[in-house]
């Protein structure tokens, strides 16, 4: 057992999740008070001390299927179906010719298992399932997303969530409301039965190359580390959730009262505090400093190979336009346009999105990023409001297409506002190769930096908030 | 405090009509077993706070608890000397010595206990609770750490003041923002999110006295539907045990979509969600 944790613990900092030393041996004295024996108390238990970040579970979950799949849930305490005896991988290949095998038959077990919440039964059913359709070659470096899909193929979920639905609806007249409950009740059922057949795949996996080899083939970037430029929808969904914490965070920051005592003494107020003490004034009292009070704008290049970065960061200006009310927000192509009010608070953010496509005037000529029109056209519209208070901030790759950059309209904008500050999502090694005019832009810039992932958007935020990022701190 | 095994955790909370889920029930055994902090982590109203208050009332224990907020200091969360009284003290006695005076101010008589050191110093053991860990700033947490890890506090003048009987430790965030690494690896983790529909009508049927079996599972299912929308705020447990009652009160027994297109401001707080939530559910009487 100690062997397999240790492996466990190998694995979950090899993905990524940071797993300290003393988390691991919390770990060990935690799995000494518990029977080991129960699966779910296991894995509840190695959850509880060494993963202390939601956005780990994922990984954390993947690592502990592979790791403990072995370990029989506490109600599967039946035997295994009679097809899957022995080492079913082995006899998937020559099966179908000795016994044939009888998918309606299987179905129909399925939809009763599903019909009657019956775990133990639709386990099995999993089991039968992946026997005869995954097709399982034996020493195949694969993840297993490949026989998860050939099983699928062949089993028709969706008819069987439709024949489900029926079942359960019945002769009795039902309203479409209710029938809606209903669905959501058969699809979440039906769910299951996917991660049974999933975790069954996987157990094989195991058991044919090894726990270490299926769980490098398992591993993934955790979110923080997914490149912005190329995440998939479902990814941003996940980053979604932690861009709350962070705008909170850059917002609470920029909004801070500064606690020293810098202000004045206020001598009335130190006179009265004085008469508790028998006129001792042991409490001096001061005046508040004037809060700092920023003004943030951002802008945004949001053309085409910008895509997925700028749908990130219109979804973290968003997400700070909710808590932060001096924040102007603009996007561009190859002029730009204001969006503030597109994003204001309580307003739905994928409604917000579609009328910045439609509704923002950003593409003047031909729809390919021009940073140098953009600005001009920025400082011509804008730049009389820009005050010394204001902190610019640009997300962009800088990628002009060969036009003019014009950067000097950009010093400009360095001269009017406190501050300029550009966010890059290309790797540093990429900037001014081709039509990145990085370096012509960074000259006036107050501090660019590289935002590939949502660890250095952090990172960036973090420097604001520590103590020693000073030099960042007067930027804000 | 000991628990022999999760289950009997489990059934503890339920007989104050509180319905933990495996992970709860297993974290809080350990938390017992091996006498460390929680940090109960999850969005608004799933019952992070009253876990702890479940717990006290299960362990019979007092409740303390210290309510997060930005701007939180020592002073307030620890300890502070109530220095008006020392300087009574010092301006009424004039006849001994600085070194004897000295002495005397700094003792436990001019202490004022804030919850911290009150749950430390308890005869009886307690239950602490430390609410919205995450609205301290970084540099406050700090405070907490001493606590935490080895359940004493150090104070300058008197010296390390240790716990004479082992508090319970529960803190709750809403992960408004990421808590320091050294604050977690001391707590164990415990993620609370919404529960699945069966434990859902559980919890009605429990907190909602009159409900009937049937109402609890169509409200159960409806929260559920709900929550699967993209909305900015999700209904929370008690919005649903609000809304329960809101049924109740309006002797409904059986929810449609024209009730719930009444009755939605009561799980939804934001005008764009109703919207929203109405389009996909909810169908006026008209049609």
């Amino acid at each position: 057992m100690l062997g397999v944790i240790t492996g466990f613990i190998d694995e979950l900092r090899e993905a990524g999740v940071p797993v300290s030393m003393v988390e691991a041996i919390d770990a060990m004295r935690a799995v000494e008070a518990i029977n080991v024996g129960d699966r779910v108390a296991l894995r509840e238990t190695l959850r509880a001390t060494m993963v202390k970040n939601l956005r780990h579970e994922r990984a954390f979950d993947t690592a502990f299927e592979v790791y403990f799949s072995t370990i029989p849930v506490p109600s599967d305490v039946s035997p295994l179906p009679e097809q899957g005896k022995d080492l079913p991988r082995s006899e998937s290949e020559d099966r179908p010719q000795s016994q044939p095998f009888d998918l309606d038959a299987l179905l129909e077990r399925l939809f009763q298992a599903l019909a009657d919440m019956d775990g133990a039964a639709l386990r099995q059913g999993a089991q039968t399932a992946v026997d005869q359709l995954a097709g399982m070659e034996p020493g195949r470096p694969v993840g297993g997303t490949y026989y998860l899909y050939r099983t699928l193929r062949r089993l028709d979920l969706a008819g069987l969530e439709e024949r489900l639905l029926q079942a359960l609806i019945g002769d009795s007249e039902m309203s479409e409301f209710d029938q809606r409950l209903l669905r959501e009740e058969v699809q979440s059922r039906i769910e299951e039965l996917r991660e049974e057949i999933q975790e069954e795949i996987r157990r094989r996996l195991v058991a044919d190359r090894g726990r270490d080899a299926v769980a490098r083939t398992l591993r993934r970037p955790l979110i923080e580390d997914v490149d912005l430029m190329h995440a998939t929808a479902g990814d941003l969904k996940e980053m979604d959730a932690a861009i709350g914490p962070l705008t909170r965070k850059l917002a609470a920051r920029l909004a801070r009262r500064r606690r020293k005592r810098t202000g004045r003494l206020d001598f009335r107020r130190t006179v009265r505090r004085s008469l508790a003490t028998g006129g001792v004034p042991a409490d001096p009292q001061f005046r508040h400093p004037r809060p700092h009070r920023p003004e943030v704008w951002l802008l945004c290049d949001v053309s085409g190979s910008m895509a997925t970065f700028s749908r990130f960061t219109l979804q973290f200006t968003h997400a700070m336009a909710t808590h932060f009310s001096k924040l102007r927000s603009f996007a561009f192509v190859d002029t730009v346009d204001e969006v503030t009010d597109f994003f204001g608070p309580g307003v739905d953010f994928g409604s917000a999105l579609e009328r910045v496509a439609t509704e923002a005037e950003v593409v003047w000529l031909d729809g390919h990023s021009d940073y140098g029109n953009s600005l001009e056209n920025f400082v011509k519209r804008y730049g009389p409001q820009l005050t010394p208070r204001t902190t610019v901030i640009i997300t962009g790759d800088a990628r002009n297409n060969y036009r003019p950059p014009r950067d000097q309209v950009l010093a400009e904008v360095t001269r009017m506002a406190r501050a300029v500050v550009w966010l890059n999502p290309e790797p540093s090694t990429y900037w001014d190769t081709g039509d990145s005019m990085m370096s012509h832009y960074a000259r006036h810039c107050s501090s660019v930096h590289e935002v590939r992932t949502l660890r250095q958007l952090e990172q960036f935020v973090e420097e604001l908030t520590l103590p020693t990022g000073r030099s960042l701190q007067n930027v804000l | 405090m000991d628990f022999d095994s999760p289950q009997a955790v489990s059934e503890a909370l339920v007989s104050v009509d509180y319905l933990p889920n495996d992970r709860i029930a297993q974290v809080v055994f350990l938390a017992a077993r091996l006498d460390k902090p929680i940090l109960v982590e999850g969005p608004a109203g799933v019952g992070k706070t009253e876990l702890a208050k479940a717990l006290s009332r299960v362990t019979g224990r007092e409740l303390i608890r210290l309510q997060c907020y930005e701007g939180l200091d020592e002073a307030k969360a620890l300890y502070e000397w109530n220095y008006k009284k020392q300087l009574l003290r010092i301006q009424a006695d004039t006849d001994h010595e600085w070194e004897e005076i000295e002495q005397d101010i700094f003792s436990e008589e001019f202490l004022l206990t804030r919850p911290l050191l009150a749950a430390i110093r308890s005869a009886d053991p307690v239950v602490l609770l430390i609410d919205e860990v995450d609205r301290v700033e970084v540099e406050t947490e700090a405070l907490l750490l001493e606590i935490l890890s080895d359940f004493q506090v150090s104070i300058p003048e008197l010296g390390t003041i240790e716990a004479s009987t082992q508090p319970l430790v529960v803190l709750t965030s809403n992960n408004t923002r990421e808590l320091s690494e050294a604050l977690k690896r001391r707590c164990l983790f415990l993620h609370i999110d919404y529960p699945d529909p069966a434990r859902e009508q559980q919890i009605l049927n429990a907190r909602v006295p009159g409900l009937s079996e049937h109402l609890a599972a169509q409200v159960a299912n409806v929260a559920r539907s709900i929550r699967n929308l993209d909305l900015k705020k999700a209904p929370s447990v008690s919005e649903t045990i609000d809304w329960a009652r809101t049924l109740l009160a309006l002797s409904i027994e059986e929810v449609d979509g024209a009730v719930l297109g009444d009755t939605l401001h009561v799980l939804l707080k934001y005008q764009s969600d109703i919207e929203k939530a109405a389009k996909e559910l909810a169908s006026t009487p008209g049609d």
